[in-house]
């Protein structure tokens, strides 16, 4: 059924969410320590354990990929509702602090971006394989 | 006529989540339409969709003078929580579905390299600016250098610390700047830095860290890419709440104490 699968999708977050909270509140913080990562690790976990013994049926992986497929237009909600005016209303300290930083980050990332593709494990292209519906795909 | 408007309009807004899905369709239309006739399919819609939406938002918030972009109106209320951080995550959790368990493993301890020198980057990068803008309180140099991670790290930084109000506004515009310029460089950017892989992706994702960014970032590069960026965003957040008001402080107070 398509509820299990989001169900299974929803309980990660909830239990990544839950752990992301008690590793920060441990460390003194209001905010959450990688939730959102700890959800992912249990969603590859678990579909992968249900995969080995063959309990993920198309209707269960279909409630996960509903999700994973929306996520574009989502994000596309979630621009539509940033504070923008905030950041264009902070005059040019938060410019600078806000922009400098990017430009240091992304010179670092092409950086480390080469260093990597030179180890052992070359950087491998994401396979098309599970994810082919995603048709704006460049 | 007057009456069906006043229906048309409770119905909206009763069901505003549902506006929000056909609103959002509108902006994927428009932006995929442009993509094609005015970009030749260049510019990724994704791209131009997240532009689109950033650029409603800051006109939206100058005729509400909220601070929810659309998601101030009544009508497009709805949007708030389509693009609000229970959903957003819910579906970045989902496409881990089809990452690479491997991958994530492989690629492990470059993310967790690339988070540190992208704390260190932005928290010291940050507080030079501090500086040459004329603030000389290590207080409010932490505040605006955590800004500067992302908006989230800025005001719980500033609030542990007590700065004042006006240094913590600074620091969350600071950290929206960020997350806009990183929406918008990121699609033009990817190709030059071959910010291709998973891996790449990975160290992106660390070394830049506002979440909002790094997502709507990597998914006008390649939607595949989204779940690999997010896994070490994640961390960056929680890390820099704690080391702002901590381990960085007290560098910035030893750095500015010594030198008078």
């Amino acid at each position: 059924m398509v509820i299990y699968g989001t169900a299974l999708l929803a309980a990660c977050l909830l239990i990544g969410t839950v752990a992301g909270r008690v590793i920060g509140h441990s460390l003194g913080l209001e905010s959450d320590l990688g939730g959102v990562g700890i959800a992912m690790l249990l969603l590859i976990a678990s579909v992968t354990w249900l995969q080995k013994r063959k309990l993920l049926t198309t209707a269960t992986e279909s409630g996960i990929q509903y999700w994973s497929m929306l996520y574009v237009p989502i994000v596309v909600a979630m621009a539509a509702s940033q504070n923008v005016c905030g950041a264009l209303s902070g005059g040019l300290v938060a410019a600078a602090a806000g922009t400098i930083p990017v430009a240091a980050c992304f010179s670092l990332t092409a950086l480390l971006i080469r260093c990597a593709g030179d180890g052992q494990q070359p950087a491998v292209v994401v396979s098309n394989t599970t994810r082919s519906t995603h048709t704006e795909n460049p | 006529m007057q009456e069906f408007i006043q229906l048309l309009n409770d119905v909206l807004a009763q069901y505003n989540l549902l506006t929000a899905f056909v609103f959002t369709a509108l902006l994927m239309i428009a932006a995929q339409q442009a993509s094609q006739r005015l970009t030749a399919g260049r510019i990724h819609p994704s791209a131009i969709a997240i532009a689109l939406g950033l650029l409603l938002a800051a006109l939206a918030g100058w005729y509400s003078g909220g601070r929810k972009g659309v998601a101030d109106l009544p009508l497009l209320a709805g949007t708030g929580l389509l693009g609000g951080a229970m959903l957003r995550d819910l579906s970045i959790v989902a496409t881990a579905f089809s990452v690479r368990a491997d991958e994530f493993v492989c690629s492990g301890l470059w993310g967790i390299l690339a988070l540190a020198l992208g704390l260190l980057t932005s928290f010291s990068t940050g507080a030079a600016i501090a500086l040459v803008c004329g603030y000389r309180d290590p207080v409010s140099v932490t505040t605006i250098a955590a800004g500067a991670a992302t908006y989230i790290v800025g005001p719980v930084t500033g609030t542990a610390l007590h700065a004042s109000s006006e240094v913590i506004a600074l620091s969350v515009a600071a950290g929206l700047v960020k997350a806009v310029t990183v929406m918008l460089i990121t699609p033009l950017i990817a190709p030059v830095i071959r910010l291709n892989t998973p891996r790449a992706a990975m160290i992106f994702g660390g070394l830049q860290g506002t979440n909002s960014g790094v997502i709507a970032g990597l998914a006008a590069t390649n939607p595949k890419l989204v779940p690999y960026g997010a896994m070490t965003a994640t961390f960056y957040t929680g890390l820099g709440c704690l080391l702002g008001p901590s381990l960085f402080f007290l560098i910035i107070r030893k750095i500015l104490t010594t030198d008078h």
